[in-house]
């Protein structure tokens, strides 16, 4: 039992990673100028990598011997557990940074308090995950600061992509019953500080930019429970299509 | 105030350290339009596969440069100044430690 | 100095092998051939991250994915320091792109053409990358000093993408019927573009003769194709893939493969834009460009603050 809880969990931080990941390798090639591209493209490489890490590590708990790629490629939308903003459509370059800075921040305060885990891989995938994601954060904030308080049409793109986004914060923080034995077990930390200290560095980083935070914002949720946007359908039918045409091939 | 010239940035030059101690050296060129962008495109572009320890990123328009034609009077000059050479000096035998 | 004499001096230095540097005097045509290369090799870079890109979302497995994410990141960050040494002529990155998008500019060819399987990321990766790697291997030689350096950069990181590659059509030529059919339907589409990637036979090669007077090329187009040929078709049988082409046979005389020419004609039909993919190739790129445009105007924008508070502390 427990270690389907912990199985879970690993689902949520593999899957927050990949789908985050692909979303951004969609950028690639197509970013607004050269040295962006390539910046963008390296967040997206280390977001694969952790998610390789965790689901290797998930596939090994389950003991069904199914592979990292068995996880990726062969779920169905159902058993999906990322936060739904990692799925939105990446929109313009305003709504990618905002979604990107949202979830870095999350990241950051998570990994910093996951790296204390009991379990010895969650601690060292948390180790590495947390220099990259200082990183990401950086990267991401110091784009909010410069579309914020850059031109007008910026200024209001970021706003705008800030106002539809904000609905799908709380999601990220989502926990149900597997997540609160995990706490017991010092496995996971508990979500409410890391929330708190989410907000903190949000209020920050919003303040620099010159925008506001949305308020009174009805909250989407429903990630935990693999229920999904529209979107996603899309995403993984692309992201699964090899795997599904040729059952057994090897890559 | 209504500048709307679309631009790529400007030109800087990036200077890596391998290795905490040595030399800071060139190793290309980026765009970028801030000194922070200057800073984490040069570590994305320039510290991909672990080169580096430290960046330098100088805007390029700040370095200044020897001419060709400089190279006579400001380098062969200094061919015959063998005295600023140890092998110059003619120390006896047997003393060590110099 | 008179023109006479700075040109006998940049002669004298090619002839000593020297490298020219970017505040030396140099011919206006040498300039000019440098600046339409180098743009050239930058632009096929960037061009070049689009038929790769297209199957970075549908690549069969994670560490598939990562590798070719990886790969056509370093393209991108090719074409950058390609571009940065182009700069060095006196020409801004903004006219460069601007002669891309406007289709002044050439890239290379072979980027018009579709990939339309996975195969296709391994066929591109052994026989593209490896056509491309004997070209850049020749040109960290070359006699402008600030190209010959990005090249010396790009060889060294290009070294995995052909064995990247390669391994891809490892896997598909050791797997399923399926998978080894997708296997040589690449080989078929790709080996005579790849051919082409070398450009027109010396005799009908305009530029050919200056760039090798000037030792910004070392070997002739060729001469770089046969070689090709000759270190491919070991490594083809390796994976029991068929090249495409009947006339394929080793010349024990000149001791390499004699082969049949690919077909010029598709070469100048896509070299004047009606090759399969030549709008959609300028079509992401001028779009990428516009959509960027915003961007761009907000990190000046934000820039200029940056630097007017700079000033005043």
């Amino acid at each position: 039992m427990n270690n389907q809880a912990l199985f879970n969990f690993l689902l949520r931080i593999g899957d927050t990673n990949l789908i985050l990941a692909q979303r951004l390798s969609e950028w690639t090639g197509h970013g607004p100028f050269l040295e962006e591209d390539l910046a963008l493209t390296n967040i997206a490489l280390d977001l694969f990598g952790t998610s390789r890490s965790v689901l290797e590590y998930a596939a090994k708990i389950e003991e069904k011997g199914r592979t990292e790629d068995d996880l990726a490629f062969l779920r169905g939308e159902r058993e999906f557990v990322n936060p739904l903003i990692c799925e939105l459509p990446n929109g313009d370059y305003a709504f990618t940074i905002a979604r990107q800075c949202i979830v870095d921040a999350f990241q950051l305060h998570f990994y910093s308090e996951l790296v204390k885990s009991k379990d010895e891989t969650i601690a060292g995938i948390s180790a590495k995950a947390i220099k990259e994601t200082k990183y990401h954060f950086r990267h991401s904030a110091s784009w909010m600061e410069r579309f914020g308080n850059g031109t007008e049409e910026s200024h209001e793109r970021l706003q705008n992509a800030l106002n539809f986004i904000w609905a799908y914060t709380e999601d990220v923080f989502a926990t149900d019953a597997g997540y609160n034995e995990l706490i017991k077990t010092g496995i996971v930390p508990e979500m409410a500080a890391i929330k708190s200290a989410w907000e903190k560095s949000m209020n920050e980083v919003l303040a620099k930019s010159s925008v506001s935070k949305p308020e009174n914002v009805f909250m989407q949720k429903g990630s935990l429970k693999g229920i999904h946007t529209e979107q996603f359908g899309y995403l993984l039918t692309e992201m699964q299509y090899m795997q599904r045409a040729f059952p057994g091939a090897k890559w | 105030m209504s500048e709307n010239t679309d631009s790529q940035g400007t030109l800087w030059e990036i200077f890596v350290q391998k290795k905490a101690g040595q030399p800071f050296v060139h190793c290309g060129s980026l765009h970028a339009f801030d000194k922070e962008m200057a800073l984490q495109n040069a570590r994305d572009l320039y510290t991909r596969r672990g080169e580096g320890t430290a960046i330098w990123a100088v805007p390029a328009s700040a370095i200044v440069a020897s001419s060709p034609e400089d190279m006579g009077p400001f380098f062969d000059t200094t061919n015959d100044k063998v005295y600023r050479h140890p092998t110059f000096y003619q120390i006896p035998e047997g003393i060590k430690y110099i | 100095m008179e023109t006479i004499d700075l040109e006998q001096h940049f002669d004298a230095k090619l002839a000593k092998n020297e490298m020219i540097e970017p505040k030396d005097w140099m011919p206006d045509n040498y300039r000019k051939h440098l600046i339409r290369q180098i743009s050239q090799h930058a632009h096929s870079e960037i061009v070049g991250m689009l038929p790769e890109g297209n199957w970075i979302t549908r690549a069969p497995s994670l560490r598939a994915k990562i590798v070719l994410l990886a790969k056509v990141q370093d393209e991108g960050g090719h074409g950058l320091y390609l571009y940065t040494a182009a700069e060095t002529l006196q020409i801004s990155r903004e006219e460069l792109l601007d002669q891309l998008h406007t289709g002044k500019a050439k890239y290379s060819s072979i980027f018009n053409y579709q990939t339309l399987t996975w195969a296709d990321i391994g066929a591109v990766g052994w026989l593209v990358d490896g056509a491309a790697i004997m070209n850049q291997v020749m040109l960290q030689r070359t006699s402008y000093g600030p190209y010959a350096r990005a090249m010396v950069r790009i060889c060294k990181e290009e070294s995995f993408h052909q064995r990247q590659g390669y391994e891809i059509m490892c896997h598909l030529a050791f797997g399923t019927p399926a998978q080894k059919e997708m296997a040589q339907d690449a080989m078929n589409r790709w080996w005579y573009p790849t051919l082409m990637m070398f450009g027109p036979k010396d005799a009908n090669s305009s530029n050919s003769a200056n760039a090798i007077k000037w030792k910004i090329k070392r070997e002739s187009n060729d001469e770089l194709r046969q070689r090709f040929v000759n270190q491919t078709v070991a490594q083809a049988e390796y994976l029991g893939i068929k090249i495409p082409d009947e006339n394929l046979k080793w010349n024990e005389t000149k001791k390499g493969y004699d082969f049949s020419d690919p077909d010029w004609a598709e070469f100048n039909n896509i070299i004047h834009g009606h090759g399969p993919c030549n709008k959609e190739r300028i079509g992401a790129r001028v779009k990428a460009h516009e959509n960027g445009k915003w961007v761009r105007e907000a990190a000046a924008a934000f820039g200029k603050k940056q630097n007017a508070i700079d000033v005043a502390a």
